[in-house]
């Protein structure tokens, strides 16, 4: 028996306890609330994160089309075979039908199946019916997603110029990478709630976040010119048997290309293809290199020296500078001597005395030397970076190559010389091309470009790509002089081979020799642009290596004289005669 | 008046012994709730692993039948019986622990803390003994200490006799929280047993001490030193240590976070799907914050609160000393591990194995528990009605 005075002390000890014990349990639940209340969020996101597992659907890549809306890059519904190693339940039958399906190693199926992972992919890029088979076996484990590939339905058209998409598609060269941002899309998700171990909770479902496609991309480029033009440049490759041939094709007003055609192209639907004959032996590094060569594009990666169609600039620069005219005469011993050299003429009996109009239809060099001689080094340079020639186009494809020049307090008298006749330093075609333009169009430098507008899914508009110009690099005079030389080239000049009848063209040839001279190795190029009174089109054909006549005005210049008898009327510009 | 006298006599009969319903309501409420959450915990990890989703809830139910046999054969002897096995019981649980060690001792998670019963296929834990053998043992040595108690050495005495099993388990189990389980109940039934505070006020704050300094080392030498600094480290920052030890306190907090106020719903958890491992264990707790929300919670934190209102009636009321440190024992055991099992699971101390009292699982826990709770009916019975 408690006393009672025991009994007060302890009955206040327990209620001690108990008072304590329950305002323990008080403030637990407070600290609970806190939990559930404040910081639920915070872990409920947590928590979700933990239990989705997630698979990425790819997105529909933006289609390239072409200035008529023809389409030049597509995507096709591939599918994605996937296994989830927890999910199997007859890992037997999955690497027997997957090996079969696919055509892939029973090694190789074996070890991603056996892989303890969330999820290892199998193979990508499978047919869609070969999928759609897969998906019919209904095996446990074996995911199979839709996605897209690319898909170029012209193989080899533009195939440089394009470019193609690797494994995520994502852009490897071409405009495929430049406009990669606009093309790409936002991938998708698929979300499923699975257990600690990765196995699917059925009751749970899927969530889906849906992809977002890509933005079309409208280009320049025009599919009809682009595959003339590659059918020519066959045609010269094969008579010729020359090492490859680059046809540019441009509007000079503002720089749109309708063509750019790099022969020999190469499949985009295959662009791993390595060249047969090609030994098996060879390491990854060899192969990478002969693929690097096989993608360049020649028009822009890399440099030559333009020889005479660079004559075109020199006359400009003379003109502008007014230390010459149309009529100024020039007499042409067959050489030149500049301080102690002697440059010699490709007439060696010399061209006699001459205007200048006939010095640029002769393509005479002494003359042109001392056009050159007249401007000096400083007069002659500050042209020369007046014209853009020192910076490069800003050309929308990747990897444009700069000017190779010499440094200006390194220039002496014989390299302004050689210069002044296109020898001695490397540019590339599109630069050519793109300081042809300025000089014929009235005196504007126009960015080169393929990338028009893109559009979204229902065709409207959403951006217009605006591209630079450098107005008055020369005068609105000196540009119609220049149009009228070089009309007078190929009517009755060098260029005479790039005559049409009825219509009016003007153009410049160039037969340049590569290094190291007398390899017997020459690049043959026409420039050539129509109507020759108020250009609309400007086409660069470059032969390079061509295998007996080597001469521009007899391999190069008919090229663009059969390209221009075809796409002058197309493009609707009318000779004199209708 | 002749047929009255029966009836009368009935009902003087009834009135003179008390028999505490509403202790068993609530302790039978704690056990029928602890099998759902079980059950929903646990069936999916049971069916992957033993082809029963059952597998957990089928062993428990045993155990809380053998249990509740128990409870019922304990409530109906006087415990005044047991007064004589107090030395005993305190020999056993010395000589119990160390026989983990021996091959009767099974090892689980990495500890051994267990001991296998031949025979019955049962694993006993030897700290569950130690528990109950401290309530009785302390309960007499209050009884006979009288008031010696009161002076400095009787209080010094009564905090040293625990101590030899505390460290034992401690040492040889490596099981701090039943150390600090045993410890606590002897401390608060010393507490109930000396009039006096200050002593307690002092022995309190110096722990509190103890505890914040050595927080305060380990965290400044930045968690190194082994097992338990780094469950500290994991403790103040669980984000931090989310693949190593604070793993399970924040498959937890996931839980309860997830659960909001409202919870899921019952049979809804997505962190019992393996990703709070053992879920129906000591972090049982959690799926049932998931599962029910913040009013699942309150009603189990309310029932254990109760349930000590209930105990500390029949101390207050018990018939003698004896009976009142018995209840006060029972109380501060079950009332230590609730409070300490909801502050592991909602991270408010560093994470240490504590089992929820009547709902986690665990045969040899629960059925110990209830032979605690038929003492506790027992000395209840003795409470005479004309005494309340």
């Amino acid at each position: 028996m408690l006393t009672d005075n025991n009994k007060i002390f302890h009955r206040k000890k327990i209620l001690v306890i108990f008072l304590v014990c329950a305002g323990m349990m008080v403030f637990l639940f407070g600290r609970l609330v806190y939990l559930c209340v404040w910081r639920a969020e915070h872990y409920s996101q947590l928590a979700t994160d933990l239990h989705e597992r997630e698979r990425s659907i790819k997105a529909a890549r933006g289609r390239i089309l072409d200035c008529n809306g023809n389409v030049l890059a597509d995507n096709k519904t591939v599918c994605t075979v996937s296994v989830i190693h927890n999910q199997i339940e007859d890992p037997e039958k999955v690497i027997q039908v997957l090996c079969r399906e696919l055509g892939l190693s029973e090694e190789y199926v074996t070890k991603r199946v056996e892989k303890y992972s969330s999820m290892e992919r199998i193979k990508s890029n499978v047919d869609k019916e070969v999928g759609d088979r897969i998906r019919e076996y209904d095996l446990p484990g074996v995911k199979v997603d839709e996605d897209y590939k690319r898909y170029y339905p012209y193989n080899d058209l533009a195939s440089k110029v394009l470019g193609f998409t690797g494994g995520d598609n994502q852009g490897i060269i071409g405009l495929e990478v430049i406009y990669e941002e606009y093309l790409q899309g936002k991938a998708g998700t698929i979300l499923t709630v699975t257990d600690a171990k990765g196995i699917e909770v059925e009751a749970a479902g899927e969530r889906r976040i849906e992809p977002v496609s890509g933005n079309d991309l409208c280009i320049s480029m025009d599919m009809n010119i682009q595959s003339y033009a590659t059918q020519l440049a066959v045609q010269a490759m094969a008579t010729k048997e020359a090492d490859s041939v680059s046809i540019l094709v441009m509007n000079p007003k503002n720089g749109e290309i309708y063509a750019m055609v790099n022969v020999p192209e190469f499949d985009l639907n295959d662009p791993y293809a390595l060249p047969e004959g090609t030994s098996d032996t060879l390491t990854a590094e060899e192969k990478q290199n002969i693929l690097n060569g096989i993608w360049r594009n020649g028009c822009i990666n890399d440099t030559y020296e333009p020889g005479s169609t660079f004559k075109i600039i020199t006359a400009a620069a003379g003109l502008e500078e007014g230390v010459i005219t149309k009529e100024s005469s020039f007499s042409c011993p067959g050489f030149i001597v500049v301080d102690d050299r002697k440059i010699r003429c490709h007439k060696i009996a010399g061209h006699g005395t001459q205007d200048f109009t006939h010095c640029m239809m002769n393509s005479c060099n002494p003359a042109l030397i001392s056009v050159g001689l007249r401007l000096g080094i400083d007069r002659y340079y500050a042209y020369f970076e007046q014209f853009g020639l020192k910076s490069k186009t800003g050309i929308d494809l990747p990897g444009e190559a700069g000017t190779i020049m010499h440094k200006k307090e390194n220039m002496g008298n014989v390299e302004l010389a050689t210069v002044a006749f296109g020898q001695s330093f490397q540019i590339t075609p599109v630069q050519l091309i793109t300081t042809a333009s300025s000089i014929i169009n009235g005196g504007n430098r126009i960015t080169p470009h393929f990338g028009v507008k893109t559009l979204d899914a229902e065709g409207n508009v959403l951006e217009t790509f605006q591209y630079p110009v450098t107005e008055g690099v020369v005068s609105e005079e000196t540009s119609a002089t220049m149009r009228e030389i070089l009309e007078m080239v190929v009517a009755e000049g060098s260029g005479k081979n790039g005559k049409i009848d009825g219509f009016r063209i003007g153009g410049k040839t160039a037969t340049s020799q590569t290094l190291p001279r007398g390899s017997g190795r020459y690049i043959s190029s026409f420039i050539g642009f129509a109507p020759a009174d108020d250009p609309e089109v400007i086409a660069l054909a470059i032969v390079n290596n061509p295998q007996g006549v080597y001469y521009g005005g007899q391999v190069a210049a008919p090229i663009i004289r059969q390209l221009f008898e075809n796409i002058l009327p197309y493009l609707g510009i009318m000779g004199y005669n209708q | 008046m002749a047929t009255q006298r029966p009836a009368k006599r009935r009902r003087k009969e009834q009135s003179e012994y008390f028999f505490d319903y509403s202790l068993l309501f609530i302790v039978l409420f704690l056990l029928g709730f602890g099998l759902v959450m079980i059950y929903s915990a646990s069936s999916y990890e049971a069916f992957q692993e033993f082809q029963d989703a059952a597998h957990y809830l089928k062993k428990q139910l045993t155990a809380i039948i053998i249990g509740l046999v128990m409870m019922v054969v304990v409530a109906n002897i006087p415990y005044h019986f047991w007064e004589k096995f107090y030395l005993l019981g305190y020999i056993v649980s010395m000589a119990l622990v160390p026989l983990v060690l021996t091959p009767l001792g099974v090892e689980s998670h990495g500890a051994r803390r267990w001991i296998r019963i031949p025979g019955i296929g049962l694993n006993l834990q030897p700290a569950e003994v130690a528990k109950l053998g401290m309530i009785l043992f302390l309960a007499v040595m209050v009884c006979k200490m009288g008031k010696g108690v009161r002076s400095m050495k009787g209080f010094i005495f009564m905090v040293l006799l625990p101590m030899p099993v505390v460290l034992e388990v401690y040492l040889i189990t490596k099981n701090l929280s039943s150390a600090i389980i045993i410890l606590g109940i002897s401390v608060l039934m010393v507490f109930v047993a000396s009039p006096d505070y200050k002593k307690f006020v002092i022995m309190g704050a110096a722990g509190v001490a103890a505890v914040a300094l050595l927080v305060f080392l380990i965290v400044s030498s930045g968690g190194e030193g082994g097992f338990r600094s780094e469950r500290i480290v994991a403790w103040l920052d669980p984000e931090s240590q989310a693949q190593g030890k604070g793993f399970q306190t924040l498959q937890a907090l996931y839980a309860i976070g997830s659960g909001g106020i409202w919870g899921k719903g019952l049979g809804q958890s997505m962190q019992k799907l393996s990703f709070l491992p053992e879920a129906q264990n000591d972090m049982i707790f959690s799926i049932i914050c998931e599962e029910l929300g913040l009013f699942g919670a309150i009603a189990i934190i309310l029932m254990f609160i109760m349930l000590l209102w209930r105990m500390m009636v029949i101390a207050n009321n018990a018939s003698d000393l004896f009976g009142a440190m018995l209840v006060v024992g029972v109380m501060g055991h079950i009332a230590i591990q609730a409070i300490l099992n909801i502050a592991v699971v909602t991270n408010t101390i560093p994470n240490t194995g504590i089992s929820l009292p009547f709902i986690s699982y665990g045969g040899s826990s629960v059925m110990f528990l209830l032979i605690e709770i038929g003492l506790v009916l027992s000395v209840a019975k003795r409470i005479q009605l004309k005494e309340l």
